[in-house]
């Protein structure tokens, strides 16, 4: 394996190009606050909605599937992290590495058919 | 700690370098894009500026960096000024681990897939914050799209590379390259080519782009999330997209196509090919990607957004789950 000092700049070259892109961002911002024209009217200012003015509230109540949608995403997402892992190592744990992962995801799938009748996944009123 | 001073001075030259040539790269796909889809649709595309419209990206540019950035008078103003940014920052860090030949990266780390998938999905927040902050309701309904769509694309695209991590087994991008020269074609396209379809039609909706571009559905969103930004502000947005088309198009190149190796069966017909250095591979793929985001968006209409979440969720993530079983499985036997 290879030395840790050097595999720790790795990671702080990782941490300097992320500083590099917020930098670029902001650089933008800045050299086109130095050269963009600056006129507002209230008129400019409202949130546009083709035209018409706006009515009513913005920050209201949206349809619940979002949000069930994104509880179903947690689920899956950290079953897709667990994979990750085992996908390198479960040919040296052997047999019993692939076994239990099956169980696993089988478990998982049982949850995915309940979900799909339960009419998660379906948008549509009818 | 003068070797470390070194370093840090090497990858900020490095980076400087590789990302001046990466936005000259979006620049000209923006131009790409519109000749593309030009010739699909028997048009010429742009023209003006320059021979054959060639100038026209910088023009864009300049136009871009010199128009008012209006902040409308409602709207949650540090998350809304902010939005852009984090997007950019997401889109643009991504390419901090991308190697482009074996010798050519900024940094090699060893969970260099964890790190892309990880930073990609922090690109959800800005058009989240985005779509919230902006108070309109255009706004307000494509960044909703956008954040079920995208998590639920999420999904399926990591489920689609574990395949390729258990073939390759590992997480760093280089060594996946390596690993897939003993395979037919010198590529994990063969192996892996459920994963690869999956890839394909997740990565599509991971970027907001047609047939899946719901979140800016034009005919009725207006443009989507980003309705309300103007001016610089929008084109970080717009940057954001391509670089994250790059990146998309870099990471298939990486996991399927065998990166920037020459495929085996090209070199034995044609032998003089080996003088042909390994960043023109790379690039010819990842182009090919590129062209296949133009030629979608000139070919494909929209999905529905039932349709849409019908895909992800019945369709891909199965498919997926499916790959990994398959995968594993024939791996462990073999």
């Amino acid at each position: 394996m290879e030395p840790e000092i050097l595999l720790r700049e790795r990671y702080v070259a990782v941490l300097i190009v992320i500083i590099i892109s917020l930098l670029i961002g902001l650089a933008l911002f800045i050299i086109s606050n130095f050269l963009r024209p600056k006129r507002p009217y209230r008129e400019k200012l409202t949130p546009y909605e083709c035209g018409i003015p706006s009515t009513g509230e913005t920050w209201d109540r949206f349809n619940v599937k979002f949000y069930i949608v994104t509880i179903a995403f947690v689920i899956f997402d950290v079953e897709t992290v667990f994979l990750y892992p085992w996908a390198i190592v479960y040919k040296k744990i052997g047999f019993y590495a692939l076994l239990e992962m099956y169980i696993f995801l089988f478990l998982l799938i049982v949850g995915y058919f309940y979900a799909l009748g339960k009419n998660i996944f379906n948008w549509r009123k009818d | 700690m003068m070797e470390t001073f070194y370093i840090i001075l090497i990858t900020i030259l490095k980076t400087a370098l590789y990302f001046g040539v990466l936005m000259l790269h979006v620049a000209y796909a923006t131009y790409a894009e519109r000749k593309v889809i030009g010739h699909i649709q028997l048009r010429l595309g742009p023209m003006v500026v320059g021979p054959h419209g060639l100038l026209q990206p910088i023009a864009d540019v300049i136009k871009l960096i010199f128009k008012e950035d209006i902040i409308p008078s409602n709207v949650d103003k540090k998350i809304f000024t902010i939005a852009p940014l984090i997007s950019l920052t997401a889109a643009l860090s991504t390419f901090a681990v991308i190697p482009v030949t074996d010798k050519w990266f900024i940094a090699d780390i060893n969970v260099g897939i964890l790190y892309v998938l990880g930073i990609l999905g922090v690109g959800t927040y800005g058009i989240i914050f985005a779509g919230w902050s902006s108070n309109s309701k255009y706004a307000f309904l494509g960044g909703l799209r956008s954040a079920a769509q995208m998590i639920s694309y999420e999904v399926a695209l990591a489920m689609s590379i574990v395949g390729v991590i258990i073939m390759a087994e590992s997480f760093n991008l280089t060594e996946i390259v390596n690993r897939q020269a003993q395979y037919p074609l010198g590529m994990f396209l063969f192996p892996q080519i459920i994963g690869y379809f999956v890839f394909i039609v997740a990565m599509l909706a991971e970027t907001n782009r047609v047939p899946f571009d719901l979140p800016e559905a034009e005919t009725e969103l207006v443009a989507g999330y980003f309705v309300e930004y103007s001016g610089i502000r929008f084109s970080l947005f717009y940057l954001a997209e391509y670089l994250a088309m790059f990146c998309m198009s870099a990471l298939a190149t990486i996991c399927f196509w065998g990166g920037w190796t020459i495929p085996p069966f090209l070199l034995k017909i044609f032998p003089f090919l080996s003088i042909v250095p390994g960043v023109v591979w790379f690039l010819l793929k990842v182009y090919f990607h590129m062209f296949l985001f133009f030629w979608f968006r000139g070919t494909l209409p929209r999905y529905r957004y039932d349709q849409l979440m019908a895909i992800g969720w019945k369709v891909l993530i199965p498919l997926a789950l499916f790959n990994i079983i398959l995968t594993s499985l024939i791996k462990y036997y073999s």
